[in-house]
C-alpha cells in the first residue's frame, strides 16, 4: 500500500515567477524510506511542507494514508510527525518543557505528556541535558530533541526535511543512527537530502529531483547501474600517460578518460578486480609504478552529477 | 472549542515558562517603566505646573500606564517574528490543533504580563505620592480598561510580527510608531501648550484618550485645548472603547489569515 502519494504537483511562488513544483509526482510505499534527493531549490521543502499540510500546491493531489492532505489537513496533521530544516524547538524552554509543551497540544493530558517527554528524551540519550534550555545544546542535540518532538504520537508518517543539514560528521553519525532505528520500528518515512550518502545509507528508494520534478527514481544500486558498472582509476607520473592509457583501454575495450590535472586515467570495466589485476599485471611489464590505483563503483555524486549535469564533462562519461 | 481555549492557554503557559526560564525579559519589562514614573516624577515633575492637587504625578501615572501597554506591541511583534524565523510557527501549524490557538495564545501572554507589569509601576506609584481619588471600583476599571487597550494593541503586533518575520525590524519599526505616538498625546504634558494644528492630533490620537479615561476614572479633570468641545474630549471612555473595538475588527481577521497563509 501507498501510504504517501503526491500527484502532478505544481507550485509557484511569487505569481508565477518562480516555479518551486513543476509537475512533480512521488509514494512511499507502506513502511519504507523514501529519499528525496536534490540540490538547494529543487524543491523538495516546498514538496515536505504540502505533504504536511503547511502549504496549498496550486494544482495535483497528495494523500497521507489514504487522506487528502487538501481536503483534510486537520485528519492529516494527527498522523504525522515533521522535522524541519531547522529545528523547531523553543530555545529559551528548555527539552523537558518543549516535549512536555508539544504532548499538550497532542491534547495527551498532562500525565501522559511528562511520561511521554521523559521516554523521549531517555530514547534520544538527552535525560542529562532535559532541564537545560535549548540554546545551551548542540546542533546534533537540537535536531534530536526536534526529532523527538515529532514523534509525541507515533506517527504513522514522519516527514524529515534535511535532518542533518548543518550537523558536523559526529552530529550526522548520531542522526542515522537515530533514525534507523525509527526505520526498524515500522515507521513510513519521507527523507530530504543534499547528500547523497545520507541517501544511500538510510533510504530504501531514492527519488531525485531537480527544477521541481522527479527526474528519477529507483533503489541506490538501480540508480547507480544506470551509471554504470565499476570504474578503474589509474593515477600515474605524467611521462607515463600514455603507455598507461594504452593498457588500460586495452583491458577495458573502451576508450579512457584523463584528468590532465590530476593525471588520473579512468575507464569502465566489466570484470571487477579481475581488470584491476590485469592492469597492475600490464603496468608492472611496463615498469610503470602506479601512485595509486583504485576500483570505484560510482557513488550517487555520480549519478546525480550524470542526471542533473551539474558538474565537470569528464566525470559524467561513464 | 474546548480545545481551542485549552491550546491557546498551553502556548500562553509557554510564554510565561519563557518568562520564568528567563527571568532576565520581565525584570527589564519593568524596570523600564518605573524608571519613567521615576524620571518623570522628579525630573520634568517640578517644571511642569499643573494646577493640580496633589502634584504632577496625579496626571503622569495614567499617562505612563497608556504608554506601557502600548510598548508590549513591540514584545508581541518581536516575539512572533522570532518564531516565525525559527520555523516553530510551521511546527505548530502542523499539529492538530486550533488555527486560532497560537495567536490567542499569545496575547492572552502579553496580557498576564501587561497585569504584573502594572502592578509593580502603581506601586512605584504609589511610593513617589500618586493618590488617586476614585472609588475602588472605578479605580480597579481604570486598569481593566488599560488590560483591553493593551489586549487590543497586541493583535497590531501579531500582525506586525507576522508580517514582517524579522524580530529585530519588527521591533523598530513598532517602537517607530507607539514612541511618537505616545508622546504626541496628552500623557506627559498638557496638550494646550502645543501649536494648534498638532492639538487636534494629539487629542484624537487614541493614546490621549485612552489617558484621559483614565483620568477621569481615577478621579481627575482633564485638560483640552483645541478640541475641548469634540467628542473625544467629552466622552474619552466611549471613544476609547470605540477605537480598541476598531483595532480588533481590523486587526483580528488579519492576523488570522495572515497566519493561515504564513507560508502561501
Amino acid at each position: 500500500m501507498k501510504t504517501v502519494i503526491a500527484e502532478h504537483l505544481v507550485k509557484t511562488y511569487r505569481d508565477g515567477e518562480v516555479k518551486a513544483l513543476d509537475d512533480l509526482s512521488l509514494d512511499v510505499e507502506e513502511g519504507t524510506v523514501l529519499s528525496v534527493l536534490g540540490p538547494n531549490g529543487a524543491g523538495k521543502t516546498t514538496t515536505v511542507r504540502i505533504l504536511a499540510t503547511l502549504l496549498k500546491p496550486d494544482s495535483g493531489n497528495a494523500s497521507v494514508a489514504g487522506i487528502d492532505v487538501i481536503k483534510h489537513p486537520d485528519k492529516v496533521r494527527e498522523l504525522i510527525g515533521l522535522s524541519g530544516q531547522y529545528a523547531a524547538v523553543d530555545e529559551t524552554l528548555t527539552g523537558w518543557d518543549n516535549l512536555v509543551m508539544f504532548g499538550r497540544l497532542y491534547h495527551l493530558g498532562k500525565a501522559a505528556s511528562i511520561k511521554r517527554a521523559e521516554d523521549l528524551l531517555e530514547r534520544f540519550s538527552l535525560t542529562e541535558s532535559a532541564r537545560r534550555p535549548i540554546k545551551t545544546y548542540s546542533g546534533g542535540m537540537r535536531r534530536r530533541l526536534d526529532l523527538a518532538a515529532s514523534l509525541i504520537v507515533q506517527p504513522k508518517v514522519l516527514f524529515l526535511d534535511e535532518p542533518t543539514t548543518g550537523l558536523d560528521p559526529r552530529g550526522r553519525q548520531e542522526m542515522w543512527g537515530v533514525i534507523e532505528e525509527l526505520v526498524k520500528g515500522g515507521v513510513t518515512l519521507l527523507l530530504t537530502t543534499q547528500y547523497l550518502e545520507e541517501a544511500d545509507q538510510l533510504a530504501d528508494e531514492i527519488a531525485v529531483i531537480d527544477h521541481g520534478k522527479v527526474i528519477a527514481r529507483g533503489t541506490s544500486d538501480a540508480l547507480k547501474s544506470q551509471v554504470g558498472g565499476e570504474r578503474l582509476e589509474v593515477i600515474v607520473d605524467a611521462a607515463h600517460i600514455a603507455p598507461t592509457t594504452a593498457i588500460i583501454e586495452k583491458i577495458s575495450g573502451q576508450k579512457a578518460n584523463l584528468d590532465e590535472a590530476l593525471r588520473k586515467i579512468s575507464a569502465p570495466v566489466s570484470t571487477g578486480s579481475l581488470a584491476l589485476m590485469d592492469v597492475l599485471r600490464a603496468l608492472d611489464e611496463a615498469k610503470i609504478h602506479p601512485l595509486d590505483i583504485a576500483l570505484k563503483r560510482p557513488s550517487l555524486d555520480d549519478v546525480f552529477m550524470s542526471l542533473t549535469g551539474h558538474v565537470a564533462e569528464e566525470e559524467v562519461k561513464a | 472549542m474546548k480545545n481551542a481555549i485549552t491550546d491557546a492557554l498551553i502556548i500562553t503557559k509557554r510564554q510565561l515558562l519563557q518568562l520564568a526560564r528567563v527571568p532576565e525579559v520581565l525584570i527589564f519589562s519593568t524596570i523600564q517603566p518605573v524608571m519613567f514614573v521615576l524620571l518623570f516624577r522628579f525630573v520634568f515633575g517640578g517644571s511642569i505646573s499643573t494646577g493640580q492637587p496633589g502634584g504632577y504625578v496625579q496626571l503622569l501615572m495614567p499617562g505612563i500606564f497608556v504608554q506601557t501597554v502600548a510598548f508590549t506591541l513591540a514584545a508581541t511583534a518581536s516575539g512572533l517574528a522570532e518564531d516565525m524565523k525559527k520555523g516553530l510557527i510551521d511546527r505548530f501549524r502542523s499539529l492538530p490543533i486550533a488555527r486560532s490557538a497560537l495567536v490567542v495564545g499569545r496575547t492572552l501572554g502579553d496580557s498576564l504580563l501587561n497585569i504584573l507589569v502594572l502592578v509593580v509601576m502603581a506601586a512605584a506609584g504609589f511610593a513617589v505620592g500618586w493618590r488617586p481619588t476614585a472609588s475602588v471600583l472605578s479605580v480597579f476599571s481604570a486598569f481593566v480598561f488599560l488590560l483591553l487597550f493593551g489586549y487590543a494593541l497586541s493583535w497590531t503586533g501579531i500582525y506586525a510580527g507576522l508580517a514582517v518575520k524579522d524580530a529585530r525590524t519588527v521591533q523598530n519599526v513598532s517602537f517607530l510608531i507607539t514612541f511618537p505616538m505616545t508622546f504626541l498625546s496628552n500623557a506627559f504634558a498638557p496638550t494646550t501648550g502645543m501649536p494648534k494644528a498638532l492639538q487636534y492630533v494629539a487629542e484624537w490620537n487614541p493614546v490621549s484618550t485612552m489617558v484621559a479615561a483614565c483620568r477621569q476614572l481615577f478621579g481627575l479633570e482633564n485638560q483640552f485645548g483645541a478640541t475641548a468641545n469634540s467628542f473625544p474630549s467629552q466622552h474619552p471612555l466611549t471613544t476609547s472603547i470605540f477605537y480598541m473595538v476598531l483595532i480588533m475588527v481590523i486587526f483580528v481577521p488579519l492576523s488570522v489569515r495572515k497566519y493561515k497563509n504564513s507560508s502561501n
